[in-house]
Formats: structure tokens, sequence, C-alpha cells
């Protein structure tokens, strides 16, 4: 982690070509160093994140106030930083059943200050857990005694997760991690608070600013979806080549037991979402050999969605992998315990994140859990689907080399696409992938579960979801349309993304078919598209053009009256 | 530890946290005469020197000294 003093020095780089993000920041301590801290490691992060810093102490006066300076400077971003200093204030004004009432009161404040927000703003709100104070006054009992402070602090953190799980754009930053990470005498230090009002120390400063701003960037579509490991020293203990498979180390003995944790690690990501792909140098029925045969191995073939063992150069082999996917390099991690691999890969791929592991392979977990590598900002259970998805992906890589003629091969692919308006099923799915779709997304614009539910909501938009399903299985909701009526004859395509998962199928000719013919129904003459630049969206440059759009003053048009329809082989479900 | 080893390693922190290669401080600089010496700054200068010299201040001395030369003195007590 880099320290205060460096990330300051960020402060003087050129931010201009990064995305603007405005960013709020309201505390009842001081906030000066982390308002610092946070847009220097938004820098980093690619992210511009203008900040606006209200007074200390204001956050209900400009929250309640709506003509206040908050609401004028429109954030993106709310971060709410109150802390358990303050907290613990609170607790020692209470007389009487106060203080058992504390956890409630506090977390009935906090929801009308979110609803609030939420009704003058469509920012997404980051939250700050609770750090622990012990005022030692009840010793141990404290956990019995629902009047002492520990026993509601921890349950205010409790009731935060609560609420955090059902108010779509409340999001909670873990501090108190970071606290049992870094141990309190490092995260608070008293000649720090008591000259500046400042309960951070300058320590941990970059580690509460990290975790702030990976929320940002994975609400900015900014994050990991795949993860790439070696095997020999990494997966297991040992050289499979080398040792053979009764003698490499997995299981409940000695350094076995670091492996297998690992692994389970790896497996629980899986199961969360995360693409896990293997690159080994070895041969390839060597590698596989464990996940077939090892009774104590966790992950089995069935995990990985690719798998690469060979003797070619592993930065050659991770591009390979990548071309699979469809993802970008910066959403993938390589996990390998060889520093020369790591270094190759980096040099050659400076988009991928290339933990520095450590030496024992004892200490690679924790190591880990401190990067924070997958951070989400949503999940759904389709998460857990993805590796099936991607290992059909491959099947059919292999099956569309044998069709020469890419029409037979669509053809045989027996595709149905199911067109839905947003509902209550697809919601979660098709706010997901708003957040996800950075590579085929003509304006990206990103919404959220609760964004989804008021356009669904509105007479002034009209919604479609499409999935994806051939005779391999169903690749599930893979598009999503949003039509803003512009006026009575001109529809407005506000929002075009596709998964990557299924280029190259005809989908867009079976989309637009399908919302010319809405509009030819509902009497619009006229559709009207636009294309917004960003840095991994240039593989849509020429969408509206390539379907037959006439570019005007910016924008795509297309005269609904003389589209013909275009061809397809997927049909309507 | 002679003053003027201190006293140059200490130049060497304000220019590092300050971000400024000019500064030169002697025994009677004061916050005053070095533009980014504010007092939130100040903190972080401190910090910086407990570090380096693997002290602590307590919150009092902090508020005490009216130059560098008054900081030194308390370091020099507390590496003696």
């Amino acid at each position: 982690m880099k320290s205060f003093t460096q990330i300051k020095k960020n402060l003087k780089n050129d931010f201009s070509n990064l995305k603007p993000i405005r960013t709020a920041i309201l505390g009842d301590s001081a906030t000066q160093f982390l308002t610092q801290a946070i847009r220097g490691l938004g820098y980093d992060a690619g992210l511009d994140l203008q900040m606006w810093e209200a007074d200390f102490n204001q956050i209900e006066l400009q929250v309640s106030d709506t003509n206040s300076e908050l609401y004028e400077f429109k954030p993106e971003i709310i971060i709410i930083f109150q802390s358990a200093h303050k907290l613990l204030g609170k607790y020692n004004k209470l007389k009487g059943d106060g203080h058992s009432a504390l956890a409630a009161n506090e977390m009935a404040y906090i929801n009308r200050l979110t609803e609030t927000l939420s009704a003058h703003t469509n920012a997404k709100i980051i939250y700050y857990n609770y750090t622990e104070i012990d005022d030692s006054v009840f010793g141990n009992f404290s956990l019995k005694a629902e009047i002492s402070f520990l026993f509601q602090l921890r349950k205010l953190n409790y009731e935060l997760m609560v609420y955090a799980a059902q108010t779509p754009n409340f999001y909670l930053c873990d501090i108190k991690t970071i606290q049992n990470h870094l141990g309190k005498p490092t995260f608070f230090q008293s000649t720090v608070y008591i000259n500046t009002e400042m309960v951070l120390s300058i320590d941990s400063l970059p580690y509460v600013a990290s975790k702030t701003v990976d929320i940002i960037a994975a609400l900015n579509g900014k994050f990991k979806k795949c993860v790439i490991l070696d095997l020999d020293n990494t997966t297991w203990g040992g050289i499979i080549g080398d040792d053979g498979i009764e003698n490499i180390q997995i299981g409940s003995l000695g350094i076995g037991k670091a492996f297998s944790e690992f692994q389970y690690w790896i497996k629980k990501l899986k199961n969360r979402g995360i693409i896990v792909a293997v690159c080994s140098k070895n041969t390839e029925s060597v590698a596989k050999e464990p996940f077939e045969k090892h009774p104590d191995m966790v992950l089995r073939l069935e995990d990985i969605s690719v798998f690469i063992a060979n003797w070619e150069n592993k930065a050659d082999n991770i591009r390979q992998i990548q071309s699979i996917l469809n993802i970008g390099f910066d959403s993938m991690v390589f996990l390998d315990d060889n520093p020369f691999e790591r270094n190759i890969v980096r040099e050659n791929i400076p988009e991928i994140t290339v933990p520095e592991l450590p030496e024992d392979p004892s200490e690679y977990l924790e190591y880990l859990y401190t990067l924070n590598l997958f951070e989400t900002v949503s999940y759904s259970n389709e998460d857990a689907e993805r590796t099936k998805l991607y290992q059909i992906e491959a099947q059919r890589a292999t099956v569309q080399q044998k069709f020469t003629n890419e029409e037979d091969f669509l053809k045989s692919l027996d595709m149905v696409s199911l067109v839905e308006p947003f509902n209550k099923f697809n919601k979660p799915r098709v706010a997901q992938l708003s957040q996800r779709s950075n590579q085929f997304n003509l304006r990206t614009v990103r919404y959220t579960d609760d964004d989804i539910e008021k356009l669904s909501g509105s007479d002034d938009y009209a919604t479609f979801a499409f999935t994806l399903e051939d005779k391999y299985g169903d690749n599930g909701l893979i598009c999503v349309i949003i039509l803003k009526k512009e006026t009575p004859q001109t529809m407005f395509i506000d929002t075009w993304f596709m998964s990557c998962r299924v280029l190259k199928r005809g989908m867009e000719n079976f989309v637009l078919n399908t919302i010319v013919d809405y509009c030819a129904q509902n009497g619009y003459s006229t559709l009207k598209g636009e294309y917004i630049a960003t840095a991994k969206n240039e593989m849509v440059k020429d969408h509206y053009l390539n379907l037959g759009f006439e570019e005007s003053d910016g924008f795509w048009i297309l005269d609904v009256a003389k589209y013909n329809k275009r061809t397809t082989h997927i049909n309507k479900k | 530890m002679e003053r003027s080893q201190m006293i140059r390693e200490i130049n060497d922190i304000f220019i590092d946290i300050l971000d400024n290669e000019e500064i030169v401080l002697n025994e009677s600089t004061q916050a005053a005469d070095v533009d980014e010496w504010d007092s939130l700054n100040h903190i972080q200068l401190v910090v910086a020197i407990e570090k380096h010299f693997k002290i602590r201040f307590t919150s009092k001395e902090i508020q005490s000294w009216n130059n560098v030369g008054e900081m030194m003195d308390t370091i020099e007590q507390k590496i003696a």
C-alpha cells in the first residue's frame, strides 16, 4: 500500500483524461486528509474524483436543507463518515433507558438521512461502518448487557448490514476490518485526534481511502471478473510433472492445508461468479490428472472455465484466455508463485493485476485477503452459473471451427430469444449487466436496481430485456434496450448494451427488428441512436452505421417506415 | 546526535512531506516562514518525524513549539 505522502503526490498529476465523478464527503470528524487520499487513490484507479467536502459536522444540515451546497454540487457519490468516537460521545450524554436504544435511534436517523438523500438525488451513498471502541465499563459483561456501549455499537453494525441489504443505493464501506487488520493502536492515534479532530491516523488513511475507491470503481464498472491460476506450488504444493500425483501436497497434512484452504477460497470466488482459468507450464494431460483423480483436490475440472497447459510463454497463453472469455485484461487477476512468470506477464500485459504472492504458501491467503481484489456492487444467481456459460462458449468455439460457412453455423444453433419489459424477475440481472458491460455499450449509462425500478414504472420509457438460448444451453439475459420517448414521433435509444458472450450471433439484427417493430406499432416514425466513446467501447463505434442508421448532428437516425427487416437466425420465444 | 545532523534529517522530511525541494530550515524557522506548513500539514510532519526518530510526542508537546529549534529540544530529550 502506498503511504499517504506518496498518495498526496498524485494530486499534482494530470486528471484530465480520467473519468470525472462528482463525489461529496460529509463527516462528523475532520475529513481533509481523507478527502485528499480518496482523490489521490482515485487517480491510480483511473478516476477523476471531483471532491466536495462539507464543513466539519454539517451532515444533518447539508442533507435536510434542499438548497444546501451538497445538492448544488449534484454529487454522483455521497460518502458519509460518522465515527465511533462521536457515537461514543452521544452515548455518554444519554440518560436512563437511552443507552439501550442507541443503535435503534441511530439506525432511524441514518434511515432518515438516506431517504432524504434518495428523494433529492440519484447519488449512491457510501456509509462507513463503525470501528470498535470498548469503553471497558462493563468488562466482558458488556456482551450480556444491552445497555453497554460495545453491545450497542456491534448491534448498530449488524443493523447497518440488514439495512444495506434492502436499500439499493446504500453501500457500506467496511472500515471495521481495516481496524482489525491494522490494529487499533495503528488505526487511531490520539495526538492526531487531539490536534486535528481526525479519527483516522495518517497510516490508516491509505487503507480507508482504498476501500472507498474500490466501491466507487466497482459502481463504475471497474472490477475483477476472472482469476487465472498457476498450478505447481500455487494451486498445490510440489511439481506434478516431477513429483507425480501421489506426492503433490494438498489435503489436511502439513503445508497441504495451505493449498487446500487456498482452493476453497478459489471455489468460493467461482461460486460467487468469478471465472476461474488455469494457465500452467505443463503437459495438459499431466496437469489435469489431479483435478480428475486426486481425492483431496477441492477444485475440479468443472470449476475451470478455460484450462490452458502447455510449454508456451504465459503472456501468450493469457492473451488466448482473454480472447476466449472476451473480457478486459484489467478485469483479470493472475496468481503465480514464480516471480519470473509474474514479471513476464506484468511486462507484456500491464493492465492485468498480478499480486506479489509471499514466498511462503501458508501466507498466500492472509495476504490475498488484504488486497480486496474482488470488490463487487451486485450479486445475482446467474453469477453462480457463469462458469458453465463460459465452458459452453468454449465448446461452441470448437464447433464453429467445423463450419466454414457462418450462416450454416448460426442456423445450426437453433437460437431463440425471450423478449420482455423489465420486471421484478429480470431487474437484478439488468442492473448487474448495466454495471458490467463496458465494451458492447453504446452510451455507458449505469443503472442500479433502484433506477431500473423507476424506469420500468415510467410512461416515458419502453424497456426490453433479451435472453438468448441455443441448443447448447441458455445464455440467460444478455441484452438490454431502454427507449426514451423524445418527441411524439421520435424514440431515442437511451441504452443499448449486450454481453460480449453472444457477439457474432446476429443478436444486433434481432434486437433492431424488435425495437423497430415496437416503434411502428406505437406510431413512432424515427429511431434515434447515439454513440458515446469510452476507453473500452470502440467495438461499437460503427454500430449504428453498420445497422443502416444515417448520421445527423452527432446522432444516428433511422426512418422506421423505410426499414427492411434484417436477416437473423434467432426466433422469438 | 549533533543538532546540525538532526536539522538536516528534519529538513529532508519537510521536503518530502510538503513536496517542496526549496525548503531550508534553521532553528528559528516558524510555521509562518514556510508556505505549505499549515496546521493540517503540521500533524503529518509530526507523525513523519516521530517515525523517523522512533519516538512519540505528547499532545501537549506538539502544541508547545514556537519554532524548529524547540521541536528539536524535545526530540533531543527523547532520543538521549
